[in-house]
């Protein structure tokens, strides 16, 4: 997890575009200028990049179903639920399922666990948009192979 | 009137927090009634799920850009039931 880059997803680990599900690891740094803040003295990862862990998981699984065809963007966290706490070092486990396909947004549902252990969940919608540029196309098919998530891997799935 | 109307001025009302009495089948449902492309998100999750079709908001949206259908045609509510009933149909053909 490059935090900081906002690269939260180091890694796919399973992909199911029949069940429309993805799952994806991220370790959490144990040292990042952002536990400075939050908190001084007592460092924890911040429930809203929680979100957006979920959040980056469910994107992938959206550019995998529409194979890299189209490119989401977070609109609305329904019925988010930060648990406990998630401290520098651990290992974070995400899982997302697509809930609805719809025309031009999904809903999905998102989960993060910890050693087995529920940490948080959310109900996620997400804009689905032509890209912007070809640029970020770009940029977003390179993050991709960097994790794991490559056209080739889907035509597997 | 249709109880498809009756269907999405429930699911307005709820999604949107709109007196259901003011939900009428000639409301706009941007210009009248003041909701906003996400809320509408969230009725079209809602609609999808009760009549099981996919509202094709992505087309509706680029007709109207292209000056080739008017908002009214989709976005009155009497006209917006129609449009479902039609999806619906054609989902049983």
């Amino acid at each position: 997890m490059r935090i900081e880059y906002f690269q939260l997803i180091d890694r796919i680990v399973d992909l199911n575009l029949a069940d429309r599900k993805i799952s994806s690891e991220a370790l959490v740094p144990t040292s990042s200028t952002i536990f400075e803040g939050h908190f001084p003295g007592y460092p924890l990862m911040p429930g809203v990049l929680l979100i957006e862990a979920m959040a980056q998981t469910s994107g992938w699984l959206v550019v995998a179903m529409n194979r890299f065809q189209r490119m989401p963007f977070l609109a609305a966290v329904k019925e988010a639920k930060l648990r406990t706490y998630v401290k520098p070092g651990e290992l974070l486990s995400i899982d997302a399922h697509l809930e609805h396909d719809g025309s031009g947004y999904a809903i999905v549902e998102a989960k993060i666990r910890a050693e087995s252990k529920l940490i948080c969940d959310a109900t996620l919608t997400l804009r689905v948009l032509d890209f912007p540029n070809a640029e970020m196309e770009r940029e977003m098919r390179d993050r991709a192979a960097a994790i794991g998530l490559t056209v080739e891997a889907l035509a597997d799935g | 009137m249709s109880s498809t109307f009756d269907t999405i001025a429930n699911i307005i009302a709820e999604t949107c927090d709109i007196p259901r009495d003011s939900i009428k089948p000639e409301s706009h449902a941007i210009n009248d009634l003041g909701i906003d492309s996400l809320d509408f998100l969230d009725i079209a999750f809602a609609i999808d799920k009760a009549f099981g079709i996919k509202l094709p908001l992505e087309q509706w949206t680029q007709e109207v850009n292209d000056g080739k259908a008017t908002t009214d045609q989709y976005f009155v509510l009497k006209n917006l039931s129609a449009r479902i009933d039609e999806l619906v149909a054609a989902k049983g053909a």
